[in-house]
């Protein structure tokens, strides 16, 4: 993975100078170590201020809604998979986009990294599998796969699904994972457990709304939670209110969630909100053989109707 | 929809789910008359429901 920087910006400034695009999103150098920020590129000049390693875990196709002007995106596996969702979508059109595609070897839990040193981390320096995180007085070298971002662990599709550059060689898929590992727990335990497995993950949510930011498929222009009139969902830190902007939120996500785990990322609070959506996810593997953002060419399973959709719910 | 639901802790014969068109009347007094009766047959669900509001 070392060396994609390079190659992002030399793709960035070719691509600015040739007029191909008017604009590159990738990722800059962040205030905060292990906190990347998404960044525009407009000339040239700008392309050295991009950047790639591990803690690019935000999703660029968060940044292309609706836009008008043609956009070169830097984009990892699950980037490219929610730029196919957009796509199919309308929100943005294929020949807008010149997709600059990283395989990608996983992005890195910063909470994880905190956790096993003490004191502040001031600097972070990167090889191919290891990561050196240092700060006052201490020095720690981790295997990269030992703080992997929990979709990381267990993601299937880290090439890109589609892009017109690349910047560098396909990486191998992860086999043998289970993605659905924390899900299957969850279903076996009784109704009453579940509640309050629930009520225990979300009960530090503050509801910032992080999550929702920065998700891809959050671009409705007002978002039920922001809306008075109706007013959908109560907008106190009441536990029932709480699960009701999370219970919402995870089905508007049905059949469109790529596991890009951004929403976590983004968390102040370190909740995981994917336990929400993995469960929508691995519904519509189960039901439709379906996984978001794969192909142009399928209808996603929620917007078409078959005659043999399963219905063994409906009496 | 349902499983979601059921996953977080909704007991499962809470929810259901019919398709009547407004010509089968029977059917809709034959399904609420059922629906009724099973969830009237669990105990009442308190934990969705909100009392006092929660201020801190
Ligand atoms: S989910 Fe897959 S493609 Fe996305 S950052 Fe993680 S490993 Fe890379
Ligand atoms: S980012 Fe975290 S704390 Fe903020 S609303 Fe989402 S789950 Fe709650």
């Amino acid at each position: 993975m070392t060396g994609y920087t390079e190659k992002i910006r030399e793709i960035a400034a070719r691509l600015l100078t040739e007029g191909k695009v008017d604009r590159v999103i990738g990722f800059r150098k962040g205030t905060v170590p292990m906190m990347n920020q998404p960044h525009y590129v407009t000339s040239p000049a700008m392309a050295g201020e991009l950047i790639w390693d591990s803690h690019c875990g935000l999703n660029l196709a968060n940044y292309v809604t609706d836009r008008k002007e043609r956009i070169g995106i830097v984009a990892k596996g699950c980037d490219s998979r929610n730029l196919v969702t957009h796509i199919i979508e309308n929100k943005i059109k294929r020949d807008q986009l010149v997709i600059i595609g990283v395989p990608c070897t996983g992005m890195v839990d910063r909470s994880k990294v905190c956790a096993l040193v003490e004191g502040e981390i001031t600097s972070v320096e990167e090889s191919d599998d290891a990561i050196t995180v240092s700060g006052n007085g201490f020095s720690k070298t981790i295997a990269k796969t030992d703080v992997l971002r929990e979709n990381c662990a267990v993601c299937t599709h880290r090439n890109p699904v589609i892009h017109d550059e690349m910047v560098g060689e396909p990486v191998a898929e992860q086999t043998g994972v289970d993605a659905y590992a924390s899900v299957k727990k969850v279903e076996a335990l009784s109704p009453e457990e579940k509640w309050n497995y629930f009520e225990d993950l979300i009960s530090t949510c503050i509801r910032c709304y992080a999550c929702r930011n920065a998700c891809p498929l959050c671009y409705c222009p007002t978002c039920f939670v922001d809306e008075s009139r109706p007013q959908w969902v109560g907008k106190s830190q009441d536990p029932i209110d709480v699960r009701t902007f999370h219970l919402l939120r995870a089905y508007h996500c049905a059949g469109r969630c790529t596991d890009c785990g951004a929403c976590e990322t983004a968390c102040p609070m370190g909740i995981k909100v994917r336990e929400f959506t993995k469960k929508l996810n691995k519904d519509c593997f189960e039901l439709y053989g379906w996984e978001a953002g794969l192909t142009l060419d399928k209808r996603p399973p929620l917007d078409v109707y078959k005659t043999d959709d399963p219905d063994d719910f409906i009496r | 929809m349902k499983n979601l639901l059921e996953h977080t802790g909704i007991a499962p014969g809470r929810l259901h789910f019919s398709w009547i068109s407004s010509a089968e009347s029977t059917k809709f007094v034959d399904v609420v008359k059922k629906i009724t009766e099973e969830v009237k047959a669990l105990e009442p669900a308190l934990n969705y429901a909100k009392t006092e509001p929660k201020v801190n």
